[in-house]
């Protein structure tokens, strides 16, 4: 992937070449610039790339779809919208008992009861991120890209939003994408972590995380796969 | 309690120059009150009154009409953009007093060259917001309604037109009192009716100063109502998340 910026060439991704399978939960991390998001970008069909494909199912990706939807880091959710209306925004093809009924399922499992009627501007940043996830998760995509999706937030809440998105993907198994920059948010969440290059990005590396959810994150097997990442990613971590 | 005690102080002033002056042509507020009590007596000023908020409800009814979708359209396609915001921006600081004379050969005198009038004058802030309310439409909304798969026009219709909606009533609001400035301009031209005319035919017909300046303050009274009138579409919930306070 190169992009063109004021007659420059700026390749931004190179020889990139990942396959996922259906269901799987994969992080990718790497220095902040190198093209993380970049990659979500074309994956999801918003970018078309200078050379090479995208192909999912088989097809080719061309342009966005509602079957793999891309979550924002923040000020995703629609704020002249209720949290009803954001989850329901894709749902306008359905019969208003199914829209209803599809709203009040994700209602629920985002953990937003009692919330339905409010506006975003009145729910915390946690909640926005979970109404956006829900928004997402409520046209029943095969794919869910999330980009940086909780790095808006505060470390406690981050925390808790991991452990909320790992519910979530196990009750409805989806093949997540997640950039992160966080080292532990992959450890923590991933089947597998993309490690790339700073730009132009290669990947350096992929990590299988071999540890069943719940995973214990002062386990000596947690610990030696953080440090194992660090270590691809070239971050001393002894400060 | 304090405005009300800024409106006293301004009064008081008025009446003590006008006493300390001996003016025998400017009203004081007790003239000017009586000013008022004899327009209502006579039956007239509803009638000027309801004949201004008309000429305003139809120049700003269409303003809005044709002015909301060539703003979002033109906001949408900059291209379309490109040609046209030259000649807007030639033709958006012509006064509309300026536009009378044109506005008389193209209308006569009476109802609809006021209406006219007060329609250009509305016409181009509404476009102007709508215009800037899209191109300042966060592209992750937009992005975001295609990745649920709408057509650009219903991402329009969807995601840009409530996400500008903010900016858009501001536009609304200018113009509304841009309307009502010129309401009172026209009316004092083009017909014989409304409250530019009874500042003009007070004057004109035994320099009734006394109601010129109960016409005047009417005006003013009159242009706050519209502006608070149009103040609490702000306060819309759909809207609310884009004004300051509305958080």
């Amino acid at each position: 992937m190169v992009f063109e910026r004021d007659g420059k060439r700026i390749p931004v991704l190179e020889d990139i070449n990942l396959e996922v399978t259906d269901g799987e939960f994969i992080c990718v991390v790497g220095p902040s610039g190198c093209g993380k998001s970049t990659l979500l970008n074309l994956m999801g069909g918003f970018l078309s790339p200078t050379s090479g494909s995208v192909t999912i199912a088989g097809e080719v990706v061309k342009g966005p779809d509602p079957r793999r939807i891309l979550v924002f880091q923040e000020r995703g959710v629609f704020p002249w919208l209720t949290v009803e209306g954001n989850i329901g925004f894709g749902l306008s093809r359905l019969s208003r008992v199914e829209r209803e009924e599809r709203i009040a399922h994700y209602v629920k499992l985002v953990r937003l009861e009692g919330f339905e009627h409010s506006y975003p501007s009145d729910l915390s940043g946690g909640m926005k991120q979970r109404l956006q996830v829900a928004r997402a998760l409520a046209v029943d995509p095969d794919i869910l890209f999330l980009d940086e999706p909780f790095g808006a937030l505060d470390s406690v809440t981050r925390l808790i939003m991991r452990s909320e998105l790992l519910r979530i993907w196990q009750a409805e198994r989806r093949t997540i994408l997640f950039v992160t920059h966080d080292i532990d948010e992959a450890v923590q969440l991933a089947d597998r972590v993309v490690v790339l290059s700073s730009r132009p990005a290669k990947i350096q590396d992929i990590l299988q995380i071999d540890i069943a959810h719940p995973r214990n994150i002062s386990s000596s097997r947690y610990l030696e796969l953080r440090d194992d990442l660090l270590n691809k990613i070239g971050v001393a971590f002894t400060l | 309690m304090w405005p009300l005690l800024g409106a006293a102080v301004l009064l008081a002033l008025w009446h003590y120059s006008v006493i300390w002056t001996g003016t025998k042509v400017f009203p004081s507020p007790i003239n000017v009150e009586k000013g008022v009590a004899e327009l209502l007596r006579k039956h007239v000023l509803w009638a000027d009154i309801g004949d201004s908020l008309r000429r305003v409800a139809l120049g700003f009814g269409a303003a809005t009409l044709f002015g909301v979708p060539v703003g979002l359209m033109l906001g949408w396609y900059p291209a379309v953009n490109q040609v046209v915001n030259p000649v807007l921006q030639v033709l958006r600081p012509i006064s509309p007093i300026a536009w009378i004379p044109v506005a008389i050969i193209f209308f006569g005198v009476g109802e609809k060259p006021a209406v006219f009038l007060i329609f250009l004058a509305a016409f181009f802030p509404i476009v102007v917001a709508c215009v800037g309310g899209v191109a300042s439409v966060p592209a992750i909304f937009r992005r975001a309604g295609r990745n649920f798969g709408l057509s650009p026009m219903r991402v329009l219709a969807r995601v840009v037109f409530p996400a500008a909606l903010p900016q858009i009533l501001v536009g609304l609001r200018i113009a509304l009192g841009v309307a009502w400035l010129v309401v009172v301009a026209a009316e004092m031209i083009a017909v014989d009716s409304g409250l530019g005319y009874l500042v003009i035919d007070s004057r004109n017909s035994g320099k009734r100063y006394d109601l010129v300046v109960a016409a005047m303050l009417l005006i003013g009274v009159i242009g706050l109502a519209l502006d608070m009138g149009i103040r609490r579409l702000e306060k819309l919930r759909s809207v609310r998340w884009g004004f300051r306070d509305g958080a």
